[in-house]
């Protein structure tokens, strides 16, 4: 173990030396996970859409729209609301600096309470379709409650004859406020779902993981062109303790890379990793996968360079096709599907699970994915790999 | 002890026991058959020299008797113990100086050495002392804490050997130490050789220069396809070939047919062209000189120089395998 630790010690010093691999480990993805989250961060993080009331009733209808319906949304971010005019609210929809405004016509309450037909006008942005099909939406099930409540009204009038004024207002009150009596709560794919930039923070850091591991077992192939894997040879060192000392530069070198990535993918970028516990959980048993494939890979290669270059596309293969570049999951329940086959897919799943209030038990299952990758490929490299040590 | 003069009588150390001992070793690599039934011994305090051209089979001896490589057939022993690729304390025994610059070049020349120090299971205090004395040793002490690759080839080479003295050895081990080194370079490190034997190390020496051979080796042994056709010490050696001279003739013209011509003299006993210089071996110069020459501008040549030299284990080469050692 001691001849392990002193080649893995070697080998790391070499590489701090050589500057490549710290720019592949931790300034690459580090500087691509700030460029994406900064290219697609305003286009994917919901921000709240932007409405303007415009106000030229005055009643308590509009009243009620603004304190029951456009609060509730604005006190939960979906919404940022503000009064103005209606020229006003119309340039600023116009100039796409709104999304939609509401316009509520004069005498709009006392229409209500009448029988009179009336109409609120939402006025979209052409440039924020979403928005103002939200808007539309909002409006819409504002107005059916209005009718239920007129509905409502009109039954109470034909059947109890004598109701007065103040009891069909309180009536009409009471069901166009009364929360509905089924609400959809949506807990699966948003909560799920990592923000742009834990994505790509974590997306880049499990991609450039399989090219900071390849590192350790690949320089076994660098010390046979270099001669001084025969110069080990010669040495009293079991061949195992060779082929551990660079198992162990692996390791460290992406179990390290991949710390220094999440602390600083947290402080520079504001990533949320989620429950530390299940990060290092994940952190390790990537790590694991990510030294059994390049192993994998670099025992079926002659030279330094071959092993590298077949390292470089069974990376970016894997990297595409797990997710690492674009939410895959997106792109239909196939992709979705044949995205496992990767542990890139498995990592990002894994800290998928630890959105919200997700803890070490949620990440088990990725964890266990990822072990799995590792067992099997490490164990296949290290039955053809004895035939690197052999020279 | 150590032969320095070429010609001059070795001083060979009382015999002791074998600290390496070969004894018919075969290894082969598919259809080739690398060495065949090779076997000799070094005593404490011998340099013992593998001759032999590129491709003679003498790194593939070195590899088997540094455990590098398993034998298909015969034993290695050091100091009495059976080397195989598993023996981890008979590899403590022998300190490896490969053909390659085996070093890392991102690590200082004192870093290089520690890592094997730490390999040889040398305790801190120990390989610290043991660094200062090997980088003392091969003159590298004041760029110690460069970066090898800052070094330049001869400074490389020197650093190799230093590594495979870190522990101690008892037998060292030099595959063609001095290959690609400038003359200044070369001459430290045939001088730190010289220095090691006359401190009482087997030293196990392989070159295809003769004049490296001539100087430092107590006895030589010649390999040629994988055989060791030859073994002695180096006056043995050349006295085999009797009393024998070369000549060596620069020429301007059909180099071959010149050869040719020399050869069908009755006087010549080998003979070899290479380049635009033949060498013949004949058994008396003086004698012989006027008819080689005569018989080279005979074939159409013309003569622009003529050496007389000494026999040496060239010659002795040249001798057994009609085939010069630079081939």
């Amino acid at each position: 173990m001691a001849a392990s630790l002193d080649i893995a010690a070697k080998d790391l010093r070499q590489r701090v030396r050589d500057r490549s691999a710290i720019l592949l480990a931790i300034v690459v993805p580090l500087a691509l996970a700030a460029i994406f989250s900064l290219l697609f961060g305003p286009a994917s993080t919901p921000r709240p859409f932007e409405y303007a009331v415009v106000d030229q009733d005055g009643g308590p209808i509009v009243a009620a729209f603004e304190d029951e319906v456009l609060d509730y949304l604005e006190s939960e971010e979906i919404v940022s609301v503000e009064a103005m005019g209606e020229e006003e609210a119309r340039q600023a929809v116009s100039d796409g600096d709104l999304d939609a405004a509401f316009v509520f016509p004069a005498g709009f309450s006392e229409a209500v309470q009448s029988e009179r037909p009336v109409e609120v006008e939402v006025v979209g942005s052409a440039d924020s379709p979403t928005g103002t099909d939200v808007a539309r939406s909002i409006a819409r099930s504002f107005v059916a409650d209005l009718d239920a409540a007129r509905v409502a009204v009109a039954a109470v009038a034909h059947q109890q004859a004598g109701t007065s004024e103040d009891e069909l207002s309180a009536i009409a009150e009471q069901v166009a406020t009364a929360p509905p009596p089924v609400a959809l709560r949506d807990v699966s794919a948003s909560a799920k779902v990592l923000d742009t930039k834990t994505y790509f923070a974590a997306g880049m850091a499990v991609f450039f993981l399989l090219f900071t591991v390849q590192f350790g077992v690949s320089s076994l192939l660098e010390e046979r062109s270099d001669g001084t894997l025969a110069r080990l040879l010669a040495a009293p060192v079991r061949r195992t303790s060779i082929l551990v000392g660079k198992l162990l530069t692996s390791i460290v070198l992406g179990v390290v890379s991949l710390t220094v990535l999440v602390v600083g993918t947290t402080l520079l970028l504001g990533a949320t990793w989620g429950d530390p516990l299940g990060v290092a959980l994940l952190i390790l048993a990537g790590v694991l996968a990510g030294t059994g494939i390049t192993s994998l890979v670099a025992s079926f290669a002659r030279t330094p360079e071959q092993a590298g270059s077949w390292q470089a596309v069974v990376a970016v293969t894997l990297g595409l096709l797990g997710g690492a570049f674009f939410p895959i999951q997106q792109s239909g329940s196939f992709m979705a599907t044949a995205s496992l086959v990767t542990p890139h897919a498995w990592f990002l799943r894994g800290l998928g699970s630890l959105v919200g209030e997700g803890g070490v038990v949620d990440v088990l299952p990725a964890v266990a994915a990822l072990l799995c990758f590792a067992v099997v490929t490490g164990a296949v490299a290290m039955t053809r790999i004895g035939r690197v040590v052999a020279l | 002890m150590n032969v320095s003069t070429v010609g001059a009588e070795a001083v060979v150390p009382t015999p002791t026991r074998p600290v390496l001992t070969c004894s018919n070793l075969r290894k082969s690599f598919g259809d080739l058959v690398a060495v065949d039934d090779v076997s000799f011994s070094i005593t404490t305090g011998e340099t013992y020299g593998l001759l032999g051209p590129n491709g003679a089979g003498k790194t593939t001896v070195i590899s088997m008797i540094a455990g590098v490589l398993d034998a298909d057939a015969g034993v290695v022993d050091v100091d009495g113990q059976r080397m195989h690729p598993g023996a981890l304390g008979v590899k403590g025994q022998i300190g490896y100086v490969p053909q390659d610059i085996a070093l890392y070049p991102d690590l200082t020349g004192r870093e290089n050495l520690r890592f094997f120090a730490s390999l040889y299971h040398l305790r801190r205090r120990e390989a610290t002392e043991r660094t200062a004395e090997v980088l003392e040793v091969v003159g590298l002490t004041d760029r110690a804490d460069d970066q090898v690759k800052k070094y330049s080839g001869g400074m490389k080479r020197r650093i190799n050997i230093a590594i495979g003295l870190i522990h101690r050895p008892r037998l060292l081990i030099l595959d063609e130490p001095t290959v690609g080194v400038d003359p200044q370079s070369r001459n430290s490190i045939l001088e730190s050789i010289e220095r090691l034997s006359s401190e009482g190390m087997a030293v196990l020496y392989t070159t295809h220069y003769m004049e490296e051979a001539e100087r430092l080796c107590d006895r030589v042994g010649i390999v040629d396809l994988g055989h060791l056709i030859a073994e002695g010490r180096p006056r043995e050696l050349t006295a085999r070939l009797g009393a024998a001279e070369h000549i060596v003739m620069s020429v301007e013209g059909d180099v071959e047919s010149a050869r040719r011509a020399v050869d069908d003299l009755g006087v010549v006993s080998r003979s070899t062209a290479e380049g635009d210089t033949i060498d013949a071996l004949v058994p008396e110069a003086e004698s012989a000189l006027p008819a080689v020459m005569q018989a080279v501008m005979a074939s159409g040549a013309s003569i622009r120089s003529v050496v007389v030299d000494e026999p040496d284990l060239e010659a002795v080469f040249l001798h057994l395998t009609g085939k010069r050692l630079r081939d």
